[in-house]
């Protein structure tokens, strides 16, 4: 499609309109995107390769033109600051690698030797006298090699870095020296910590956190993925497991793999689907129903605003888990809105709301649709109402003035700022629909069980997101570790592609400084 | 207002009223709806109160009010584990209250107020960190911390472990606050010679009084509701449940005929402090969700 300039573009009716921009993002956008981040990606690798060859070189001129004491440091960290008079620094230095050392050899040594085959000795039977029994004797651990392997090659990598420090440092160290000023003492560096390095001391609990109880897990995660680490291979008293490389993308995505059952990748297609089905529905709904109730309560002339508001807030305060859990039962079969109905001789047989197969679990599906808009309602009122207020009054005035309408004004003023300023949490909020574990799992447990499906792993339910699907791998028969890890990652990239194609496209990504 | 205005025409007057009536209609409709809206809000909750005083059975029923009133449920409650359940997840909420307040405000007042190089990559990392559904990290936690004997029944300490530990990518909403004060602020106060230690807990702290608050309220409202990790880490222990996990297992088919008014007793129980709270501080969390919302 031919690109138009603004003139023609504007000369175009709504729907050609429509029509030419989202054709634009698939011909031109798009194509340019991805060719940008090709070229950005490969751009990124050749400026850190280079990066790279710069440091070596200065590594190598520090240690050629460095005097003794710096020379000496590239094998004792520290003796450089040490021999300098920054006894703190220097101290720090050198514990820090008599510590690697002795965690290398005591024990780091194993688990990166082991990495490689994750354990040889399987746990055998043995006779055991006393109990006259055979017992298992565990001797390797799967689990231990694959988690203390990673953790051993992250602290590498920080001891590599800190190495780093302690070659620059001394070079610094020089320099300074050579320029006739003084170092920093101790006392002084003690002081920049609350100061001028006081970032470092903000950030290192909590990114220490985040370090071990985030990125090891999910770093560990990404490799259980390829390997086959199960209930039947837990790695240590019943069997190893090992790496298998791709197999398990491939039980996971390939049609092919069809073995008289379900295969995986139809009902990860139907998984898919419904989750992304659920997303659309459970924010837009919330959105558009919550802005309408956030409307109706902020028109002129009602009273009672701040009851109103307050009876929805009251629902965000109850822990959902209460009001998720006795919803559902009240939906149950025998719950009390169909004992409500039956005693009213409306129905004569009771709905199985949560257990009705027809149609995909089509009425299981709406109703926890509906729910979640009973859920998210008051948020999105609160949110919208703040957003409502900062419309400027003299926008809907001079409308009025010309003569528009209620919607007209809707749609031409409040919807467009709304969008505008909504956009990136209607990102968010769409990404965290998709992992909206609670109310799934809390309503109908992923019910009504999909009877094709669920041969395939875990009791797949119609009303079953990834994330909850994920759950029940894990937690089901086989604990299937290594198949919930794949779903994990292909959650990540589903979530990851839809977030990236959206920050291109909306217009409201602003720059963060513009707030400051 | 208008009323005061001497109209020229009877024209206008005419449109005048009838603007009057229409809106009169509408206002009335949305009436009728809030109070529709309100009524179905309020539904579950009302039937949830009315059924923890019902006595004369204790299975799911098809109606309402209670026959016979009475604090049996209550009462039977106290026989059960749900005391120790209740202080479990009062401790929790206590003690992750405190500490994730600190981590966040750390975190969010770093990257709100400082430039260094690594702050870009750290929160494009961290967005990217995000995205990873965080159960997948539950089964090597959960072995983890089973080895360092923080499972089953002494599943507190881990499950504060947990919440706190990874708290810290949760900074966007205080980030944002922390944005708006100018730093302007900060800079007279450099100039004076305040170390940014000072500046922090001298000006910036005195400022934050509604972030502090929204913080330590959503941290403290999270485990009261927390279904997932909970379950997991204190797996098949009684003594290491928190309530949701606890309640919810009094629903499975084969308690339910005998504890669902006990769970509707708990459940009052549960919200009635947490609802308590957070009406009282019901204006920071406002400020809290919409300042976030649009900042993103």
């Amino acid at each position: 499609m031919a690109n138009l300039t603004d003139l023609e573009y504007l000369r175009l009716n709504r729907w050609n309109r429509f029509i030419y921009r989202f054709s634009h993002f698939f011909t031109e956008k798009l194509p340019n995107g991805l060719k940008n981040f090709f070229v950005g990606t490969g751009r990124r690798i050749a400026g850190a390769a280079k990066k790279v060859g710069a440091e070596c070189v200065d590594i190598w001129s520090t240690f050629v033109n460095g005097d003794w004491k710096t020379k000496l440091s590239f094998l004792v960290m520290g003796f450089g600051n040490l021999a300098r008079g920054q006894i703190l620094r220097g101290i720090l230095f050198l514990l820090f690698e008599i510590v690697f050392i002795f965690y290398m050899v005591t024990t780091g040594a194993y688990w990166l030797s082991m990495l490689p085959s994750l354990g040889l000795q399987g746990p055998s039977k043995e006779y055991d006298p006393i109990y006259d029994t055979e017992i298992t004797i565990p001797h390797d651990n799967s689990f231990k090699i694959l988690l203390y392997g990673v953790l051993t090659i992250f602290f590498i990598i920080a001891f590599i870095y800190t190495w780093r420090v302690n070659v620059r440092q001394n070079k610094l160290a020089e320099q300074i020296l050579k320029s006739g000023k003084k170092l920093r003492s101790g006392r002084e560096d003690l002081r920049s910590m609350v100061d001028d390095q006081f970032h470092k001391t903000l950030l290192a609990l909590p990114l220490t956190g985040i370090i071990i109880f985030t990125v090891l897990p999910i770093v560990f995660m990404i490799l259980v993925a390829f390997t086959n680490y199960d209930g039947a291979h837990n790695g240590y008293s019943n069997a190893l497991f090992s790496w298998v490389g791709w197999k398990n993308f491939d039980t996971m995505l390939n049609w092919s793999n069809n073995s008289g059952t379900q295969s995986y990748s139809a009902t990860f297609g139907e998984v898919l689907t419904w989750t992304l089905i659920w997303a659309f529905f459970a924010t837009f709904t919330n959105y558009f129903l919550g802005m309408f109730v956030a409307m109706a309560i902020n028109k002129k002339g009602i009273k009672l605003k701040k009851v109103w508001r307050t009876i929805l807030v009251l629902t965000i305060a109850i822990p959902q888990f209460i009001s998720l859990l006795y919803v559902s039962k009240m939906f149950a079969k025998d719950g009390i809105l169909n004992g409500f109905l039956l005693s009213m001789g409306w129905i004569s047989q009771a709905i199985d709301f949560w257990g009705d197969t027809a149609n995909n679990g089509l009425l299981a599906r709406i109703m926890v649709i509906v729910i979640n808009i009973w859920i998210g309602i008051p948020y999105l009122m609160l949110i919208v109402t703040g957003i409502l207020m900062n419309i400027p009054a003299d926008l809907y005035e001079s409308a009025r003035i010309d003569g528009a309408n209620a919607w007209q004004q809707y749609t031409k003023i409040t919807l467009p700022y709304m969008l505008f300023i909504t956009g990136p949490y209607l990102l968010t909020s769409f990404t965290g629909n998709m992992n909206n574990f609670n109310v799934i799992y809390l309503l109908t447990g992923g019910a009504p069980t999909n009877a094709a499906a669920s041969s395939a792993a875990g009791a797949v339910g119609f009303t079953d997101l990834l994330i909850t699907w994920l759950f029940k791998i894990t937690t089901g028969a086989g604990n299937y570790y290594y198949l919930a890890s794949v779903v994990g990652i292909l959650v990540f990239v589903v979530v990851a592609v839809i977030s990236l194609i959206v920050y291109n496209v909306l217009p409201s990504i602003k720059n963060e400084e513009d707030f400051q | 207002m208008s009323e005061k205005r001497v109209e020229p025409s009877s024209a206008p007057v005419q449109q005048h009223m009838g603007l009057k009536a229409s809106r009169a209609i509408s206002n009335t409709a949305i009436y009728v709806l809030l109070v529709i809206i309100s009524v179905i809000w309020l539904i579950p909750f009302v039937c949830i109160v009315l059924q923890s005083f019902r006595v004369e059975s204790t299975w799911q029923v098809g109606y309402v009010i209670p026959q016979k009133w009475g604090l049996d449920n209550y009462r039977n409650l106290l026989q059960t584990d749900f005391t120790r359940w209740y202080l479990n997840t009062f401790i929790i909420a206590l003690i992750t209250a405190v500490l994730q307040t600190v981590i966040v405000l750390c975190m969010s007042y770093t990257l709100s107020r400082f430039r260094f190089k690594m702050r870009g990559p750290l929160m494009r990392f961290m967005l990217i960190l995000g995205m990873f559904p965080g159960m997948l990290t539950m089964i090597i936690l959960y072995r983890v911390l089973k080895d360092l004997g923080m499972t089953q029944e002494n599943a507190v300490p881990g499950l504060i472990l947990v919440y706190i530990a990874s708290s810290g990518m949760g900074y966007y909403v205080s980030k944002g606050f922390f944005d708006t004060i100018p730093k302007s602020l900060d800079e007279a106060a450099r100039v004076d010679g305040a170390t940014r230690l000072q500046v922090l807990y001298k000006i910036i702290l005195p400022l934050s009084k509604p972030i502090v608050i929204y913080t330590i309220l959503t941290a403290f409202m999270g485990p009261w509701g927390d279904f997932v990790f909970a379950r997991y880490i204190s797996f098949g222990a009684s003594a290491g449940k928190n309530v949701a996990v606890g309640l919810y297992d009094w629903l499975s088919k084969d308690q339910i005929n005998k504890s669902y008014t006990m769970f509707c007793a708990g459940g009052v129980l549960v919200a009635l402090p947490v609802t308590i709270l957070f009406m009282c501080l019901q204006r920071y969390y406002v400020e809290g969700v919409t300042g976030g919302a649009v900042k993103g």
